[in-house]
């Protein structure tokens, strides 16, 4: 009896300490932006109005809004897609072939992920700057006029977006690829290849169906992660800007509750980010369901 | 005939490779390298060729940055907050996820679920709720002591830091927990020990390589973070952390043009990463795919 109860403390003084960190600093947060939402509370009052789903009618014809849900929509697309095919056949290159420096090519992929976004927008911002740029003079090279584009102007601000966030999320998942795909048996290769099965055919014969597990799962917290990356890079590289053509959905949620001070229609818009990452992560899921494949 | 053609094609497509991952492993150390260069050019020299090799090493970027630009204060903050953060994370963490996954009691299974589920919170969803919170917490406290001390304060963003990244540690330290054979405990009672002492001296230094690596990844995650910081910080003549210092520096550097500091400050923010990650690329690399996923 004297031991059971010894037990149960112990469990209780292990557990407690991180059942309260994790209860006020992530469970109430993530409670009170579904609460928040419904209430109106502005700059440094604690009074709050409730209002009910005014905050979200309102949303739904604020156009700010809708163009930056539109660039959050086109970034988890583009970002995707283009990361996923990257960091797939690259991997699938990677470890396939009999490449020199295999290794030293792995850690050089990684960097970007170890940088903080802060540094990696930095880098990026003096590669798009218009007159001392990197890429604007090395485009002035090749053409032998001097070139002046604008990337970070209204109509290149996305792509420009788009190929840092890319560039840094590559690494991380071929890193990710390449031990799955080492997993895979070597006979399966050689009796593909005496079938004749080119290299093409084997990789989405053999690699992806064999790995599809770890696509799936990756693909689903990827599209949380970039929702939430786009808001790390717009912060730091054009603050939403210009003319809001860069803002993405939680860009704009920071931008309401701290420049603007309107705290509850801010967490009107993390609460619809919220649902909306769910939704499309089960729905990802849904859609990319396979049989499982066995070795 | 065959045979030549063959070959010929692979050689080919061997060069093609090669060429596909050069490109790409320039794209990424350029930049990089690129920064390290800039730091240490004079000012008048950034209104030249881009591409040019610095002139001499100009030393006085750094103390430039360090002293006028408060880098060296901020890289204290950081260090302090990072190093606070780890240590309360390990302390929380690591008797949490031995509990939680060694032990049989009631609301087990539920909190590990509850501690599932917050690996899909983003902080960023919370972070406006979290700084209200600290608000109002403030509010309160100045009633008592006519001083609030919960912004602008490092210990309580090293708290914030350590509370939300306890599901993702709890997650990576139960699975290798769990792994474990429950004979080490059950020696261990029989010769007298409890069930702290058993923890303590037994079970953690076997842990000691999950421990390595959620120190990793949390110290990469802590050391770039910059939304929580900035929010959390907000005192402009305030503390800072490291990249909230130099994204100020960045948004500084549009108007009054100080490259060199710039650069400077951005080897400031990278250089402890960049050490850190060649010292132990290959425990971070092989750690990523028994963590397997990351916010």
């Amino acid at each position: 009896m004297k031991k059971r109860s010894g037990r149960n403390g112990f469990i209780f003084l292990c557990a407690a300490p991180a059942v309260i960190l994790f209860t006020v600093f992530m469970i109430i947060p993530t409670i009170n932006v579904f609460r928040m939402s419904l209430f109106k509370r502005s700059a440094y009052s604690t009074t709050e109005d409730f209002v009910g789903l005014e905050n979200f009618t309102r949303l739904m014809s604020d156009a700010n809004f809708i163009r930056s849900m539109q660039n959050t929509i086109l970034l988890i697309v583009v970002v995707t897609i283009v990361t996923f095919a990257f960091a797939l056949v690259f991997a699938a290159i990677l470890t396939r072939e009999k490449i020199k420096g295999q290794n030293f090519f792995r850690i050089i992929f990684y960097i970007p992920n170890i940088l903080s976004v802060v540094v990696i927008s930095a880098i990026f911002s003096a590669i798009y700057d218009t007159n001392n740029g990197t890429l604007n003079s090395l485009l002035s090279l090749f053409s032998g006029e001097t070139v002046a584009i604008l990337w970070k102007g209204e109509n290149m601000v996305m792509p420009s977006l788009i190929i840092a966030m890319v560039w840094q999320a590559i690494g991380y998942y071929m890193v990710m690829y390449m031990a799955s795909m080492a997993s895979i048996p070597q006979s399966l290769y050689e009796s593909a290849g005496l079938d004749g099965a080119g290299r093409i055919t084997q990789f989405f014969q053999i690699t992806l169906p064999l790995i599809w597990t770890n696509i799936r799962t990756t693909l689903t917290f990827f599209i949380i992660s970039t929702i939430n990356m786009a808001f790390l890079f717009v912060k730091a590289m054009t603050s939403g800007g210009p003319n809001g053509a860069s803002e993405v959905a939680l860009s704009y949620m920071y931008k309401q509750a701290y420049t603007n001070s309107s705290y509850g229609y801010g967490m009107a818009i993390g609460a619809l980010v919220f649902i909306f990452s769910f939704g499309l992560s089960a729905l990802v899921n849904a859609v990319t369901k396979r049989e499982p494949l066995e070795f | 005939m065959e045979q030549t053609k063959k070959s010929s094609a692979e050689r080919l497509y061997k060069a093609f490779i090669y060429v596909a991952l050069i490109t790409l492993a320039i794209t990424i150390l350029i930049p990089v390298a690129w920064v390290f260069m800039a730091s240490i050019k004079e000012n008048s020299e950034f209104y030249g060729n881009p591409w040019a090799m610095p002139a001499g090493f100009y030393f006085q970027n750094f103390i430039d940055a360090w002293g006028k630009a408060r880098m060296g204060e901020y890289m204290m903050n950081s260090v302090m907050v990072t190093a606070l953060a780890l240590l309360i994370l390990l302390v929380v963490a690591l008797p949490a996820a031995y509990v939680l996954s060694r032990f049989e009691f009631k609301g087990r299974k539920f909190l590990n679920a509850a501690f599932m589920g917050g690996l899909f919170i983003n902080v960023n969803y919370i972070v406006v709720p979290i700084f209200l919170m600290l608000v109002d917490g403030d509010k309160f406290l100045k009633g008592i002591f006519e001083k609030g001390f919960l912004l602008n304060n490092v210990f309580v963003l090293a708290v914030v830091y350590a509370a939300t990244a306890l599901p993702f540690t709890i997650y990576l330290l139960s699975g290798y927990f769990s792994t474990l054979a429950h004979d080490y405990e059950e020696a261990a009672y029989i010769d007298g020990a409890g069930y702290g002492t058993t923890m303590v001296k037994i079970i953690f230094p076997m842990a000691q390589p999950s421990i390595i690596t959620v120190i990793l990844f949390n110290f990469l995650s802590f050391w770039n973070e910059y939304i929580i910081a900035m929010t959390l910080l907000s005192d402009p003549k305030g503390g800072k952390t490291l990249p909230v210092g130099l994204m100020q520096l960045t948004q500084a550097q549009q108007s009054a043009a100080q490259y060199g500091q710039l650069y400077a400050g951005l080897v400031l923010v990278m250089l402890p990463t960049l050490i850190l990650y060649i010292c132990v690329q290959k425990k971070l690399t092989q750690g990523m795919t028994l963590g397997g996923l990351k916010g």
